[in-house]
């Protein structure tokens, strides 16, 4: 299947549990090799979407392609190509990760090597403890492992460094980075800004089972948001200005201080980040 | 090698290991159905009656407890920390996996009866089972059907802490009930019809006709289909009602 058809494709997709839509149309195509992120705020309807795409849910309505294959029915080929790193996902206690990836990996027809999985989850000093003495940090890893020890050519990763300190977080960022180098298409969902911003190809921000812009991180809402042009008056008082057009304000600004004998303390000119963007799409009207 | 038989196989052998590797199921599993055999020994020492009555009593009781109550316990366990929507998510064939479940539990009943049939002809003095086909097929018919019910059962629990509570509820009433009634023959009509109508007390009376009095599997069959009964609602359960993940509230 690697005739460009996309890895997946989500039509109107909608969840209703009860009265209640947790998810209300959403539209979404993931290339494959692309890293594709899922971002928004606690409640967005982010895990319910990535749970039905991964088969743990079935929608209410909408089309959905993944691989190729509808992922309600899961299928055993299906599930054979996907790699899944829930939000919560535990192991036995009394298993090392190297029985578990020897185990894990005798469910799939290809799998990868399983030293090569820990090296990949950075997991290799920790192979024969038993997960039970395992770090939050060191349980993610093998929750990495894992999910890629079937060699899957579709990785779902579920909010993968919530609760990380820095260093782990990084330390999962890089084993994100290596699995796309290797071609695999991930669809990650966060609700961490640089991360969305420092992992995926494109983002949608989603909020209230909706998707409210798509793009890739750097782009996103550049059409549609101002520049921002800053500096700090005679008053000492910060000034922001939006502006579509920041090469004539800043001619304005400039030759006006220049015509005063002033100088522009702090003057920057700046793009919207993905922050302002996805604050001012999830502020709460 | 990835036949669901292989797989059911890698299961298994996975379940052995952890089995081992956690000495306090192993102990529950092993040893206090050997305490209870050693108590009741003492208690009823020379009392040949009530010795032959002992040991095929406390043999079915470690057939719930290492089927009923190990699963109900386990699938909880293992639903509540992820490990099972983990498994869902792998192409890991479901009968594969309950495969390896049930082979581990019929591996650990039969190591158990060994122990049982062991100490009754060294320690109790009731010799050799006299039906080995008849306790084979007692056994085997048990396992299946208390396995079952323990895991149809472990959907009714909401979460890990309220497991001993829930397990304990069912276990205690119907051990209590099922030796009451098969050590005493004058017991309450009443007694005697939820006994009989409870899977525990005809697995007990096959038991005691493969291991004491030989009395044949066909006159137990009454016995043997009750339990079957049981096995065919706890097997629907178990697969209609299984709940792989936690649910939230």
């Amino acid at each position: 299947m690697s005739d460009g058809a996309p890895a997946i494709e989500v039509r109107t997709l909608t969840k209703r549990y009860g009265e209640y839509e947790v998810v209300r149309g959403i539209d979404i195509t993931v290339q494959r090799g692309e890293v594709f992120g899922l971002l928004g705020p606690n409640g967005a309807g982010k895990t319910t979407t990535v749970e039905i795409l991964e088969g743990y849910r079935e929608r209410s309505g909408g089309e959905v392609s993944v691989l190729g294959h509808d992922p309600a029915k899961r299928s055993i080929d299906f599930r054979r190509r996907i790699g899944i790193v829930l939000q919560s996902g535990g192991i036995y206690s009394h298993v090392t990760p190297r029985e578990a990836l020897r185990h894990w990996a005798g469910f799939y027809p290809h799998p990868r090597d399983v030293e090569e999985a820990l090296t990949l989850a950075g997991l290799s000093d920790k192979a024969d403890v038993r997960s039970r003495k395992l770090s939050g940090g060191q349980l993610r890893r093998l929750d990495f492992a894992l999910a890629l020890v079937g060699d899957p050519e579709l990785i779902f990763l579920d909010e993968p460094t919530t609760g990380f300190d820095p260093a782990a977080r990084h330390a999962a960022w890089e084993t994100v980075r290596n699995l796309r180098d290797l071609g695999k298409t991930i669809l990650l969902t966060t609700h961490y800004l640089d991360e969305a911003q420092e992992l995926a190809d494109r983002v949608a921000i989603v909020k209230d089972g909706r998707v409210l812009a798509i793009g890739p991180p750097r782009e996103l809402g550049v059409g549609g948001s101002h520049y921002r042009v800053a500096y700090r008056n005679r008053e000492g008082e910060l000034v922001e200005l939006q502006t579509e057009e920041p090469t004539a304000v800043l001619a304005q600004l400039t030759s006006e201080a220049l015509a005063r004998g002033e100088q522009l303390e702090e003057l920057s000119v700046g793009r919207p980040t993905l922050e302002d963007v996805y604050l001012e799409l999830t502020a709460d009207a | 090698m990835h036949s669901a038989f292989a797989m059911s196989w890698r299961q298994y052998r996975l379940e052995r290991r952890l089995f081992w590797r956690n000495p306090s199921a192993a102990f529950f599993n092993f040893l206090l159905p050997l305490l209870f055999l050693v108590a009741g020994g003492v208690i009823l020492h020379g009392k040949q009656h009530d010795l032959n009555l002992l040991v095929p009593a406390i043999a079915g009781m470690s057939i719930m407890s290492t089927t009923f109550t190990a699963l109900a316990y386990n699938i909880v366990f293992l639903r509540e920390r992820g490990v099972l929507k983990r498994i869902r998510g792998t192409p890991l064939p479901t009968t594969s996996y309950f495969g390896g479940i049930a082979a581990n539990a019929v591996t650990n009943t039969a190591v158990q009866l060994t122990i049982i049939v062991l100490a009754g002809r060294v320690f109790f003095g009731i010799g050799w089972p006299v039906h080995w086909d008849e306790l084979i097929v007692f056994a085997l018919v048990g396992v299946v059907s208390l396995a079952s019910l323990g895991v149809a059962f472990a959907h009714v629990i909401p979460n890990f802490e309220s497991t001993p509570a829930y397990v304990n509820a069912v276990f205690l009433p119907v051990v209590f009930v099922s030796f009451f009634v098969f050590e005493n023959k004058s017991a309450p009509a009443f007694l005697v019809t939820i006994a009989e109508a409870l899977p525990l007390k005809p697995l007990i009376d096959g038991l005691y006709g493969a291991m004491v009095t030989g009395s044949s599997l066909s006159s137990n069959l009454d016995a043997l289909a009750v339990i079957g009964v049981w096995g065919v609602f706890g097997l629907l359960f178990a697969v209609r009602g299984f709940s792989w993940e936690q649910s939230r509230t």
